[in-house]
Parts: C-alpha cells; structure tokens; sequence
C-alpha cells in the first residue's frame, strides 16, 4: 500500500473501524447529541453521563467511513473519565492537528492514540470525516438542541 | 481471452488510440498509477479541440455581444450565434428562439420554475416529479411549491430502480400543472421511459420538463419527435465547459412567459414608466452570457457527431456491461440499479466499507470514481443506504480501465477485511 496512504489508514484506525469501542446507547444519559456530515451521510448519536464535571460515561452508534467511526471510537476511550475542561483542551489540540496548525514542538502526549489521526491532514476532503464525532461531542456537552453538522 | 475479443469489438466501434490522444488530461499519472477517469456523470474531460476553440476566441475574438458596431463585437456575437444554431441543430429544435443559453440544467430548471411556475402554478396545484430526481430537480420546485401553497407529488420506483408508470397515470390530475422528469438517472443510470410519460403527460394537457443532463451525451435526442416542452442540459457533462448550459422550451410556451431576470440584453425599450422586453430568445439571456462557454459548447457538440451519438452508445453500452459482470463476481458487491434500460453508470456498496473509504482507496490506484449521496438523498432514502460508490464510463474509457477498476476494488476489499 501507498505510505501515504498508510499513514491515513493505520492498523489502529482499521481495527477501531471494524470493532469500534463504546459503541451501544446509554439509556438514560446526561448529555446527548446528534451529528451528521451532508457530505457524505455520516450520522453520530453521542451519549453522556457527566457528573461532578466529569464525563463518567460515553458511547456513541451511527453509521460512517472508517475514518470517522475509528475517530468516534478512539475519541470515546480517551474521553471517559476527562474533565470538562480536560475535554476541551483535547478537542483543540485535536482540531489543531487534523488541520495541521500545530506547531513542530506542540506536546502530543495528551492527545495519546489520537495521534494516529494526524495523516487526515494531508487529505483535506477527509478532515470533517475525522471531527464529526468531536463536534457532536461539544455540542452535547454544550447541550445544544440543533443537529450538529459540518457544513 | 475474451477480454480480447471484447476490446477487438469495442475497437472496431471506435478508435479508441486516437480519441483518447484528443483528451490532453487522461495522459497524466495520479499517485505513480495511469489515470483512470471514472467520473464521467459529474464532468467529462475536454478534447484538445474544445480547449483549443475556447483559448482561440479569447486570444482573437474576445469582445462583448450584439449592439456593437466594431468588427469584433461582429465577429463574437457570429460566433455565439453560430453555437446557438449547432445546438439547435443537435436537439432538432424547429428554431433558434427556442435555444436558451444559461449557466447549467440547475439554471435551466430554476428559470422554468421561477418564469412558467410564477405564472401558471396556483393555491393547490400540483407538480410531478420522481423519487430518484437529482437535487436540482427536486429543491426549485419545493420553493415555488412554498411560495404557492402548492405541491410537489412524487412518481415511485420499484427495487431495481426503474419508474411505476402507473403511479404517474395515478397522480396526474387536473391540479398538475407541470412533470419535470429526469431522462437519465445520474445514481442509476437507469433510462426513463420519457416517450411514454410525456404521452401521458400531454393526454392531460400537463406539459413535460426533461431534465437531460445525464442522457445528453448518451443518447440521441431529437426534441420534435420527443414532443417535449422544455428540455434542460449542462455543457460540461458533454465535453464542453462549466458554466454554460441549455434549456430548451417550445415557442409558444416562451412566448408567453415572463422574463425571470432582469437587466441589459432582455429588453426591447427600457424607459422609468415601462420596459418592453427583447424577442426570444434574448428575453431570457439578461447580462453578459458566457460567450466562451457557449462557442466552446459549440465546439464540443462538432466533436461528439464527429464521433457519433450511436457509436458512443455501443461502445459505452459494451463497457458498463463489462464493468457490470466484473463487478458481479466480487464478493461482497452489491450493485444499486439494475434497470433493464441503462446508460454506462454503475453505483454499487461493498459490506463494510463505506464509499468514501473506497473513493479513497481507488484514488491511490489512480481510479477516480465518485462516492456519496450524488445530489439523490430520497433516492438513498429509498434504497435505505446513505451513500454509493459510482464508476461512470464515457467514450474514452477502456477496458483495460474497467480491470483496473476491478483490481483496485479487490484491493480494497482486502485491507478491510
């Protein structure tokens, strides 16, 4: 395969793509939102419990490429036990490394697996595919009625 | 072995060698691999002699159209005349008046439905269209329907993707007032039976829109024996450039339409009190049109009858056949529409994997295909999917191109699985 692309479809991105984790519906959650790319029909139902300002639990369902589910899977395993304000940093840096605005000597450690994502920002028709999840999630946490979309 | 017999007959049909000699574009490599140009539905590559027409005009006509007295305002307004005439000709139109220049079908269809729907669509009336419209067609006809108090009804279509005719023979009524209908669908490819419909149509005195943006460049079309009423298409879908398009409509139906914009080159005498408006076709074409557009059209229309409609019929009818049985074989591939009338477009899913991971994963094998809705969200409403993958082959395809198509897919469906 092409190291280009590769470096877009990592191990870790394929294998989070075909068992994506966190993937159920919480029942009765805090916090829910739901996001959808027109581009290409991605949806995302994301569901929380914070409590005490702390993201307790988190699980998400909906239907898309690979980048966007691995991106709502991994995006689930770091979050669960954050901060508000932990999330809120992490998403950032995210945002900041998808669109390839980090600076050289940016400190990547807290956004740890997230880093396989990085490759998103050499194919610019896929960045949305990689944030969708992280929009919705801010939404929720936000709790904003309106659908969330990329457009 | 056969893939050799069929590229003897494909070859026999057209010269392959040399048309694709005429396409500058398909020479080049995309990531290390030979260009394979799959996306024909959403825009075809030019020929040199399209590009070559529109650098000419601007390196030595370029001038503004009609009123000028100079002789390059002459010379350019000839020029853009004589396209209006070679689409006139390629339609069979009975007349020039009736050739419109506008930016695409989508202005096309908006100034019919902002001009004819103004006029004639009132409190409940009704428009027709079908569930595997295009956008563009769906959308200009919910904002006159608001505007109006009116509606919009839908013709369904069976699992294959072919139109209910008789849910059309059902929905017409004495309140529709209008059926704007795609000749092909650009999801599909499925080709509509518009001779029936268009009967239909006119036992109910309803007049026919059709949208030919997707057969205009497959199939023969000749709008006096159609009988249609108006008639949309895009240049750049057949060879010609973006930005320039037609819509064809009946005389006396233009005739009595108001004008739908309105500036310079529509009037006839413009004074503060009353404003008179310019004869057909002008009326519609207020402003500056694109003249390199429409001479470049033009010049793409040549190059299609040099080649001959019916040629491209065959042939491309040659290469979705063999795309379709490669396609087939491949585990896992479902195709979306398999109507028994199709022009060369082939939409497929692939268990678990989505197309925009599958555009992706063909764009490295140097195959450019297009994945998404395509502008059809109800149509992937009725399929219950939310995207397809879409190969649409023109004239300059190969066979060879069809493997690599096929190579690329099994690819792909190797690193997923």
């Amino acid at each position: 395969m092409d190291a280009e692309l590769r470096e877009l479809y990592q191990q870790v991105i394929l294998d989070h793509n075909k068992s994506p984790r966190n993937f159920r519906v919480i029942e009765q959650p805090s916090n829910s939102s739901e996001g959808y790319n027109p581009l290409c029909g991605d949806k995302i139902n994301l569901y929380l419990t914070i409590e005490d300002e702390i993201v307790k639990d988190i699980s998400f369902q909906g239907s898309g490429c690979a980048i966007s589910k691995a991106s709502a899977s991994l995006m689930s395993s770091i979050i669960k036990g954050k901060t508000i304000e932990e999330t809120k940093k992490i998403f950032e840096k995210f945002q900041e490394m998808i669109t390839g605005r980090l600076d050289e000597n940016s400190d990547l450690e807290s956004l740890g697996k997230l880093t396989v994502l990085e490759g998103v920002k050499e194919f610019p028709a896929r960045v949305k595919c990689a944030g969708l999840a992280w929009h919705t999630l801010i939404n929720a946490i936000n709790k904003k009625k309106e659908p969330v979309t990329t457009e | 072995m056969e893939s050799n017999l069929k590229t003897n007959i494909n070859e026999e049909i057209l010269n392959i060698e040399k048309i694709r000699n005429d396409f500058p574009i398909l020479k080049q490599l995309i990531h290390n691999k030979p260009l394979c140009y799959l996306d024909n539905a959403a825009s075809t590559q030019k020929p040199q002699i399209v590009i070559d027409t529109i650098n000419n005009f601007y390196s030595t006509t370029n001038s503004n159209i009609h009123r000028g007295v100079h002789y390059l305002s002459e010379k350019s307004t000839q020029a853009f005349e004589n396209a209006r005439i070679k689409v006139k000709d390629f339609i069979n139109a009975k007349s020039e008046k009736e050739i419109i220049f506008t930016s695409g079908t989508t202005a096309s269809i908006n100034l019919v439905a902002q001009s004819f729907g103004r006029k004639y669509l009132n409190e409940d009336d009704e428009i027709i269209v079908t569930t595997m419209e295009h956008h563009s067609n769906i959308v200009p006809w919910q904002l006159l329907c608001d505007e109006k108090n009116a509606n919009l009804k839908v013709v369904k279509i069976n699992d294959i993707g072919e139109l209910l005719l008789d849910s059309l023979n059902d929905l017409i009524s004495e309140k529709t007032k209008l059926i704007s209908v795609m000749h092909v669908s650009n999801t599909l490819g499925t080709i509509n039976p518009i001779k029936e419909i268009i009967k239909i149509a006119h036992q109910n005195n309803v007049p026919v829109l059709l949208d030919a943006a997707q057969s205009i460049q497959h199939i023969e079309i000749d709008v006096q024996e159609l009988d249609c009423d108006f008639l949309a298409f895009s240049g750049h879908k057949i060879y010609g450039p973006t930005g320039i398009g037609i819509l064809y409509g009946k005389e006396n139906l233009l005739d009595e339409m108001p004008p739908f914009m309105g500036g310079g080159d529509m009037i006839s005498k413009v004074t503060f009190e009353e404003t008179t408006f310019n004869e057909l076709p002008f009326k519609f074409e207020a402003g500056t049109s694109n003249i390199a557009g429409a001479i470049g059209l033009g010049a793409a229309i040549d190059y299609v009858k040099s080649i001959g409609i019916e040629n491209i019929k065959e042939y491309e009818t040659n290469l979705l056949n063999a795309a379709t049985d490669a396609v087939k074989e491949i585990p896992g591939i479902k195709i979306i529409g398999n109507a028994k009338e199709k022009t060369s477009v082939l939409s497929f899913v692939i268990d678990n994997i989505h197309p925009h991971d599958i555009g992706t994963f063909l764009d490295f094998e140097g195959v450019a295909i297009r994945t998404g809705h395509h502008c059809t969200q109800p149509l992937m409403d009725f399929f219950k999917i939310p995207a397809t993958s879409r190969a649409s082959f023109a004239f300059y395809n190969t066979l060879e191109e069809v493997e690599q198509l096929t190579i690329a897919l099994k690819k792909t469906i190797e690193v997923f699985n």
